[in-house]
């Protein structure tokens, strides 16, 4: 067993409380709707009713009457500046505001400016549009129908609703282990659309200044480097005119990656009227209109000899879009990290194909803590394992310890190609069975059985693969994935760094703090993190897919390090030894063997910036930049089990308890990793029990406010019980991986097989998440699957 | 920020006065109770009134109490009054088990059970609890009181009796001896509106040990039940045996009688099936209570609540 508490760290490393807690907690954030500028103007965006139309006219002449509305953008105005479109983070286009057609319900179709945001709002109840309704493609399934409407006609000669058709592994070695396996299992299965839903919904505040000709951008950005290269491209702005500032975020979970019209609206307000414009969109925008995840209709085999060797998996996916490919994710993966399917298990070949799809829905696809798909992946592999458990009759923790990786096989490559870098997974299995109790848990399941009772016990177990990414394999929109780290060292000891990710409560702050001050000595109070401001940090990709401690944790660790080296030539100069003379140990540089003659960084700063005589070559100061390109992603894993009673007569489910081990590598603050665990297992019992963005088949969202689509309280959350394992990645700087998304990925298919397990003697194979209790009984009563489309009778 | 379109704001300060202000701003004014279900709709500009009426000072119609064999529940009593009376909760203990699944604590502190009614959304608890008990509503305008059964108090939904000019004050329910009760409702996780929810009153022949029902109602929410009732199901058990397979019939004859729809909660015939399975279980609770046997049936337990090896604090009533 390996309680959390076995692992803390001594010395800067441990679990310090939260620097950003003090400010959070006074109500003292700043977040992007605290700020107000003088003259500031508001905006609102006319939104589309329908999910599939041609716009006949708009006419905003009674908009524009308005006594306090100042501005009004249509999209033709925009088409007059080349600013109709703009490029996606998947090499799409969409619409800034809609010419031609609108593609999904909630698309932006005109913005008004007003003096206020009463009567912004009150203006686009006065705007008339026209359409004329076209058929809507909404189920998925129906979208490569031949008499499918095709959505993007504005793409020259597309005459379907294919995006792309992507395939990774080894088909015909895959067919062949198939064609010789004792047994295969196959199961149809959706992961359903789900959103982020962060509590802070997106908005912006931009400020073009004509007279400078500078223009600022205050948005909920969790990439501000990347968003401010994509302003210049877009409008034609110079980059070094541009600055984009992210103050605190209230939640991201890569819901706050892409550019939404919206912002583009307001930097075109501004640079209309001359003055600073603020949007913000409400809860029913964010969740309409913004980045949702999965949407992967997925067909999975698993082939495996009668003893329980598991060989192959073929997985086939058809992947909604929605109506503009706008999926957040490095471009030469168009499935995002999806064919990591293989999961923690040694087999011998795979194959997975997937097909992208228009649909008239709001675009997005990559979000929601999903390291670029892995969640589907991982959801898609613990549900084949759990099926092939049932098919042979085998204990479903008991089949995993059987095929899960050994320790002595990494670094590992997987079938398709991925390369592991470190784990002991049988240890981490081993772990959460014994915290679970795992042995008594099964003797009471059966007890309960032979009441009645349905109580169901769910093992996951999974591997991630996060920290994108080498430069070489990985990019967003041509902008490779290396983060910039840039250290300063005051005369009096005190550092600060200056970082590109940028947190949106992952507490970077004091996390970053630690690493530099393990690095040079210091005490954690002693180094101010600086981040979300492009004027003020160096250039980097920003936080999503667990990339902050995986790559600018390590461009820390690198600049702290370069610092050091320094201070080493500056303290020999101190001294008056030669450098080679000294070795640094408990955080100083020391003459060896006369460990009293030593000199701490902030003795060596001060010096560093006097009139001491320094060898040549060497310019002083103790301040470093570097960039990290990282060689390969980390891959965070662990093992979860999940216990649920479930009331046949009802369809109710109750999570009775969670057990979590999860493995991120050396943790740097444990409180902190919990914390991120916590939320992620929150996330998962959301989206196993009660989660799905829906649309009926107009192409109406269901799922527009929080009285639909549910956030899991503590209520339906039991009190964790996290265990963790300590398997230190080989190649980052400190032996971290990232963990920001690990309990999203893996807990979902915990609490799915814990369901299923529970109904297992009424036959039930496999159900749909989410579990709500309608699907519960469904289930029960022999309907497992769900449609596309949330009504069906 | 969702933001209400215009409106004029007036704050009542006695009944008489808020009457007042009805009849002068005619049909576009609308009563502010609690405002948790008209401030949403404002927000959401799906009610867009003229005036609000602000009767939140009107604290003379907050009051739960025992008058002339009645329990009475002033129109302005705040949902977390309600859950906190132990006089109702022992007369009545649905009302506790309705309240202590309406919303989450927020919204019951400052929700009202007169709002409640008005609102008349089909998925609103305390009209089917009502419904169960055989409430009557009164009602006051500027010429005076009148009185409504609770069964002819909702017209439809969002509809009721109270006319523009009117305000619901009481909601009266007779004591009767002998008598249980109990609520259950299935949500997709706390704090949600039901996905289908059953309330039942029993009372028993000769008092306790008769085993006989004399009367019973049952109150059905967010499943198309005429009336937020089941009558058809509640004439079958008048007269029959307190028993398991009485109710299971009763059950039986209330979903049948249900109009579901299906939307993203549930299919219509899960709710149906639910209909039936809470009506059984519901009365099956009321039961014990009347009865005061022994240990109470397993309450219903909605998603995630916690488990038997982590007790949560009850609130008193039976
Ligand atoms: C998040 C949330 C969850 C909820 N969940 C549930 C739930 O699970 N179950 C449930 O039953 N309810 C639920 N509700 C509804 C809640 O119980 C009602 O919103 C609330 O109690 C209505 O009362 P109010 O005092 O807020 O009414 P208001 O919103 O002030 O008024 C509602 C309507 O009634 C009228 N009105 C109010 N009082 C009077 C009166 N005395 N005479 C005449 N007309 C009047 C108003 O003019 C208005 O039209 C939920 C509400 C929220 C916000």
């Amino acid at each position: 067993m390996s309680p959390v508490s076995d692992h803390l760290p001594n010395g800067p490393y441990g679990p310090v409380p939260r620097k950003e807690d003090a400010r959070f907690v006074r109500g003292r954030g700043t977040f992007v709707d605290d700020i107000k500028l003088p003259g500031m103007l508001h905006g609102a965006v006319l939104r589309s009713p329908l999910a599939h139309a041609r716009i006949v006219s708009i006419d905003t002449a009674a908009a524009e009457a308005h006594p306090s509305v100042e501005a009004v953008i249509t999209g033709d105005m925009l088409a007059g500046r080349n600013l109709a479109w703009m490029p996606t983070l998947s090499a799409d286009v969409q619409a800034v505001l809609a010419t031609d057609k609108v593609r999904f319900q909630g698309q932006e179709v005109a913005f008004v400016v007003a003096r206020d945001r009463y009567s912004a709002r009150d203006a686009i109840e006065l705007i008339t549009v026209e359409y004329e309704p076209l058929p809507p493609v909404i189920d998925a399934r129906t979208a490569l129908d031949p008499d499918a409407a095709v959505i993007r006609d504005d793409l020259p000669g597309k005459a379907d609703n294919r995006i792309f058709d992507w395939a990774a592994g080894d088909r015909e070695a895959t067919d062949a282990v198939f064609a010789a396996a004792d047994v295969v299992v196959d199961c149809d299965m959706l992961y359903p659309r789900v959103h982020p839903a962060p509590l802070e919904t997106c908005g912006v505040v931009a400020d073009m200044d004509h007279v400078s000709g500078r223009l600022t951008v205050w948005a909920t950005t969790q990439a501000p480097h990347a968003h401010r290269t994509l302003y210049a491209l877009i409008t034609g702005l110079p980059e070094h005119k541009i600055r984009v500032v992210s103050p605190d975020v209230g939640g991201g979970f890569g819901n706050k990656v892409p550019i939404y019209p919206g912002y583009l609206c307001a930097i075109v307000g501004s640079i209309l009227t001359g003055r600073p414009v603020k949007w913000v969109e409400d809860r029913s925008e964010n969740l309409m209109s913004t980045s949702f995840a999965r949407d992967y209709h997925m067909h999975g085999e698993i082939a495996a000899t009668r003893d329980g060797k598991i060989l192959g998996l073929r997985a086939k996916v058809l992947a909604d879009h929605g109506a503009f490919n706008g999926a957040a994710q490095p471009t030469k993966f168009p499935a995002g990290f999806f064919h990591i399917f293989t999961g923690s298990y040694d087999l011998q070949a795979a194959y997975c194909e997937v097909t992208g799809v228009y649909t008239n829905k709001a675009p997005g696809g990559v979000a929601y803590s999903c390291s670029f798909r892995i969640t589907e992946a991982v959801y898609l592999v613990e549900r084949m394992v759990d099926l092939l458990a049932r098919e042979l009759g085998m204990d479903a923790a008991g089949l995993r310890m059987q095929n899960l990786l050994r320790p002595e096989q990494f670094p590992y490559t997987c079938p398709t190609g991925w390369v592991y870098d470190s784990g002991d997974y049988p240890r981490a299995l081993r772990a959460a069975m014994d915290l679970a109790g795992y042995e008594d848990l099964r003797r009471e399941q059966t007890a309960r059985r032979e009441r009645g009772e349905y109580m169901g016990i769910g093992v996951s177990f999974f591997t991630e693969g996060v920290g994108a990414g080498p430069r070489k394999q990985m990019d967003i929109l041509g902008l490779g994935m290396a983060d910039g780290a840039d250290l300063r060292i005051y005369p009096t000891g005190k550092a600060v760094l200056s970082v590109s990710c940028q947190t949106q409560g992952q507490g970077h702050e004091t996390t970053f703090a630690q690493i530099v001050a393990a690095e040079l000595g210091l005490s954690p109070d002693d180094v101010e993190v600086v981040h979300g401001d492009t004027d003020r940090t160096p250039f980097g990709l920003g936080t999503y897919g667990s990339r902050s401690t995986a790559v600018s944790g390590a461009a820390a660790v690198v600049a702290a390090r370069k610092a050091r080296e320094r201070a080493r030539i500056v303290a020999a100069a101190m001294m008056e030894v030669s450098a080679d003379d000294l070795e640094w140990t408990e955080g100083a540089w020391r003459v060896r063997g006369d460990p009293e003659q030593a000199a701490s960084i902030a003795a060596i700063a001060m010096a560093a910036h006097s009139g001491l005589d320094l060898p040549d070559g060497v310019e002083g100061h103790l301040d470093t930049e570097t960039v990290y390109n990282p060689p390969n992603l980390t891959f965070p894993f662990g093992a979860y089990i999940c216990v649920t009673d479930v009331d046949p007569g009802t369809g109710q489910v109750a999570v009775r308890r969670f057990i979590a081990v999860d493995d991120c590598g050396v943790r740097i603050n444990p409180m902190i990793v919990e914390g991120q665990v916590h939320g992620g297992l929150a996330d998962g019992i959301g989206m196993a029990l009660m989660q799905a963005i829906a649309f009926d088949a107009d192409g109406n969202c269901l799922g527009g406010s929080f009285m639909d689509y549910l956030l899991p309280s503590a209520v339906e959350c039991p009190s964790w019980e996290l265990g963790a394992t300590v398997t230190p990645s080989p190649h980052h700087p400190i032996g971290a991986k990232g963990i920001g998304e690990s309990a999203t990925v893996g807990s979902p298919a915990a609490v799915v097989n814990s369901v299923i397990d529970a109904l297992a003697p009424l036959g039930v194979r496999h159900a749909d998440m989410p579990l709500t209790p309608a699907a519960v009984w469904s289930a029960i009563q022999g309907r497992p699957l769900r449609s596309d489309l949330a009504i069906t009778d | 920020m969702q933001v209400p379109a215009y409106v004029e704001y007036e704050k009542a300060t006695s009944v008489d006065h808020a009457l007042t202000l009805l009849a002068r701003f005619g049909p576009e004014a609308r009563v502010l109770a609690g405002g948790h279900s008209l401030i949403p709709m404002m927000k959401l500009r799906l009610a867009q009134p003229e005036t609000l009426i602000d009767i939140n000072g009107l604290t003379g119609l907050s009051y739960i109490e025992v008058t002339d064999g009645e329990l009475r529940i002033g129109a302005m009593t705040r949902h977390a009054q309600l859950l906190d009376s132990a006089v109702a909760g022992q007369r009545f203990a649905i009302l506790h088990d309705a309240e202590r699944v309406i919303a989450d604590p927020v919204v019951r502190l400052w929700g009202t059970v007169g709002g409640s009614l008005c609102q008349a959304d089909p998925s609103e608890d305390l009209s089917a609890a009502f419904a169960a008990l055989k409430a009557t509503m009164v009602i006051q305008n500027l010429t005076g009181t009148r009185t409504v059964h609770a069964r002819e108090f909702h017209t439809g939904p969002y509809e009721t009796v109270v006319a523009p000019g009117e305000l619901l004050t009481e909601i009266r329910i007779a004591i009767v001896p002998g008598g249980g009760s109990a609520y259950q409702k299935v949500g997709r996780r706390v704090g949600d509106w039901p996905i289908g929810a059953a309330g039942a009153a029993i009372w028993l022949d000769n008092g306790s040990d008769s085993g006989t029902i004399a009367d019973a109602g049952i109150g059905l929410t967010a499943v198309g039940a005429e009336h937020f009732s089941a009558a058809a199901a509640e004439d079958f058990l008048r007269g029959a045996p307190a028993t398991q397979e009485t109710f299971a019939r009763a059950g039986q004859i209330a979903a049948e009688h249900c109009r579901p729809v299906s939307d993203q909660r549930g299919p219509a015939d899960y709710k149906r099936h639910l209909a039936g399975e809470l009506t059984a279980r519901a009365l099956g609770a009321a039961l014990a209570r009347a009865t005061g046997a022994g240990p109470l049936p397993p309450v219903q337990r909605s998603p995630g609540q916690r488990s038997p090896g982590s007790p949560r604090p009850r609130r008193g009533g039976s």
